[in-house]
């Protein structure tokens, strides 16, 4: 009864504070004129005018997509790749809480935030590539399903996925703004999330892959083939956890002093467990390549200029850093991993964009290449992305560990 | 409104029998599986680039006239303020005119790869753009192997703009505004089939004229348009590489592969959590 009673009595004060404490958590905190802010501010203003020259005048005032190449930077780049770097969101929830591998616990938390934001964000700067947006809500809404459609999935799934990581996210919200008894029952729908959340990813990651599967004249044939699917969904295994290590490694120095001693500590162990499964990923998505590849009969195109580029992506951005991270696991040298995740970023980049640009149209008369606005949009969406992100992390217990009070309530 | 039993059977026999006499005046007696595709058949041997299919489609459609004309060697493409050009080309029998339209697919690509219904296989036969439904995200642009649907880029309210057979004319009875008016009877309007038919006649009868392949009947599992040519296609720029099966084919496999990874997956993982459930940390750092 008297448990009852403290909860209802701290219940009525959190009300009627909750929005005094919104209002001052969004004030800014620390330092205004820093390096970061000082590039990206000037940049998301100019990215803003852009977006509203882009509604006013449409999307060739800014772009240079023609008819022949529909999507371009804000598709290949910001959809197609981002959400590859994403990946490890659906991964680390699946070694933490279907395999229970504890150790990795102390990253879920910032690695879901950025899993989020990434699908919010990138999947938000779609938004700006649909012609027609104010129609985005028909395939959601259910008056004209295209179920035939990839993209259609696609669509569904990043909708429902980017609930599933809000749900997973939920309660550090919830320890945020101390409400105890939202953080109880969020916590307890965790676990449902992230299988839905896993389910969603192999699909959509895939997906992304088999949204090219039509274009089959148009691909390059050393980057089209039927597994893309498959290709691209190995590849996010890698292409997230690299990214989890690259952004943990940022994190770790910038918001140091949110960061526990221990976790600290830790956080170089994890590092090396990564490292060891980013090799293993990365060989099984070197040895799928190479099947496809043998599948395929394309020999003869290897002696081309794409077949070298296939090549040095092949070699250079595969191969190597796959060793890199073997290697780097066997010495246990923590900064030569940090080497071969930014490597193998650059090498998905490099494969998405193969598929979704550059290979795209190969052999076309005029080759597409983003105008200077369409890179200005980019950069000020990422930089948007990483002010809420920093936002987030300011505020939440994201890095840091949990308010005292989580532990007593279980 | 509170339902008790005696309302609730009133209100179950009103709609059974709405069902059942609804179902029953409605329906037609044609069995919409009868219907068969149109089509237009083009003869390019009787083509002689007089254009006046583009002034026909430009007037049908509200599209500015056309202001260039065909020239041996230079590709004019259809956009979005034309969908239909003519082209001329300099092939082994001297020059030959080729139009360039939307191809009208049995089993169109953009109509697969639209999330929205608006590109839509109308039973007709026409594939038809539909504004309201449309956002605008060019996946069809994508899949089409014949680069037909185009978009307005410097429009704020964009659209999708293609060939649609005329359905509206069609829908009034009338013969699309290309074949209405073309004077040297290089295009047929028909039943699909009978264009076929009428296709392999003219080949037959004429086996010096016409090369043995009407294009279309196969490729890209088969389309509305019909193309007879005096030479091989390649010398007149058709996409030979094109499949004989359908394209949204190609995405089948993965499409129906997702209801079975819904399925397997939820129960998979759920079943692994359970199994390592006990793992002490101390299992896991041999990691």
């Amino acid at each position: 009864m008297s448990n009852m009673d403290s909860f209802t009595i701290a219940k009525e004060r959190e009300d009627k504070n909750l929005w005094r404490f919104l209002l001052s958590e969004m004030k800014p905190k620390g330092k205004i004129f820093t390096p970061f802010n000082i590039i990206s501010v000037p940049i998301m203003i100019l990215g803003l005018v852009l977006i509203i020259i882009r509604f006013w005048k449409g999307i060739g005032s800014i772009t240079n997509l023609t008819q022949e190449v529909p999507w371009g930077l804000w598709i290949g780049f910001d959809v197609v790749t981002g959400v590859a770097f994403a990946g490890g969101a659906y991964v680390l929830t699946f070694m933490v809480y279907i395999l229970n591998m504890k150790n990795y616990h102390s990253i879920v938390r910032v690695t879901v935030l950025n899993g989020f934001l990434a699908y919010v964000f990138y999947a938000g700067a779609l938004l700006l590539d649909l012609g027609r947006p104010w129609n985005v809500i028909n395939p959601i809404i259910g008056n004209s399903f295209g179920t035939s459609s990839v993209l259609f999935l696609v669509a569904w799934h990043f909708l429902l996925y980017m609930i599933a990581q809000l749900i997973e996210f939920s309660p550090a919200i919830a320890e945020w703004l101390g409400a105890r008894r939202a953080r109880k029952i969020l916590s307890s729908m965790t676990i449902a999330a992230v299988i839905f959340g896993i389910t969603l990813s192999t699909l959509h990651q895939s997906g992304l892959g088999a949204l090219y599967l039509m274009a089959k004249d148009k691909i390059h044939p050393l980057w089209y083939s039927e597994f893309i699917p498959i290709l691209f969904f190995v590849s996010s295994i890698f292409a997230g956890l690299s990214m989890v290590i690259f952004e943990g490694s940022i994190s770790h120095k910038v918001f140091s002093d949110q960061i526990s001693e221990k976790n600290h500590q830790a956080h170089t162990k994890i590092i090396h467990g990564l490292s060891k499964i980013c090799a293993g990923a990365m060989f099984a998505y070197f040895f799928l390549q190479v099947l496809v590849f043998v599948h395929g009969k394309h020999w003869t195109m290897l002696n081309t200029t794409m077949g070298y580029w296939y090549l040095t992506e092949m070699t250079g951005f595969v191969i190597c850093p796959m060793m890199l991270f073997f290697f780097s696991y066997r010495k246990n040298n923590i900064l030569l991993i940090k080497v071969a995740s930014v490597i193998t970023m650059v090498g998905i980049i490099i494969n998405r964009l193969n598929v979704s640009v550059i290979g795209f149209k190969w052999d076309a008369a005029s080759h597409y290449f983003p105008t200077w606005m369409e890179i200005v949009v980019t950069l000020a969406v990422i930089f948007t992305e990483i002010w809420i992100f920093r936002w987030v992390i300011n505020r939440m217990p994201v890095l840091r560990d949990s308010p005292s009070w989580v532990k007593n309530i279980k | 409104m509170r339902i008790d039993r005696r309302n609730f059977f009133r209100v179950l026999g009103v709609t059974g029998a709405a069902l059942t006499i609804g179902k029953g005046t409605i329906a037609t007696p044609k069995n919409e599986n009868e219907i068969e595709f149109n089509g237009i058949l083009y003869d390019s041997t009787r083509c002689v680039g007089c254009q006046t299919c583009e002034y026909s489609c430009a007037e049908a459609n509200q599209l500015p006239e056309p202001v260039d004309v065909p020239e041996i060697g230079v590709l004019r493409k259809t956009d979005e303020s034309r969908r239909t050009v003519i082209n001329g080309y300099n092939t082994s029998k001297g020059e030959v005119y080729v139009k360039r339209q939307c191809m009208h697919c049995n089993m169109p690509a953009c109509t697969a790869a639209c999330l929205t219904q608006a590109m839509h296989k109308a039973k007709e036969g026409p594939v038809i753009w539909r504004g309201e439904k449309c956002m605008g995200c060019r996946y069809c642009m994508v899949s089409c192997p014949f680069d037909v649907p185009k978009f307005e880029y410097h429009s704020p309210n964009p659209k999708i703009t293609k060939c649609n057979m005329c359905y509206d004319r069609q829908l009034e009875g009338k013969l699309p505004a290309c074949v209405e008016k073309c004077e040297a009877e290089a295009l047929v309007f028909g039943k699909r089939r009978e264009l076929i038919k009428e296709a392999r006649k003219r080949i037959q009868e004429n086996p010096d004229l016409y090369i043995d392949h009407i294009y279309g009947e196969e490729e890209a599992g088969g389309t509305g348009f019909l193309y007879l040519s005096p030479v091989p296609f390649e010398q007149l720029g058709f996409n030979t590489k094109v499949q004989k099966t359908s394209y949204p084919e190609l995405s089948k496999g993965f499409l129906y592969s997702v209801p079975t990874v819904f399925v397997l997956w939820p129960a998979l993982l759920l079943g692994i959590q359970e199994a390592t459930k006990n793992n002490k940390p101390k299992v896991e750092e041999n990691e």
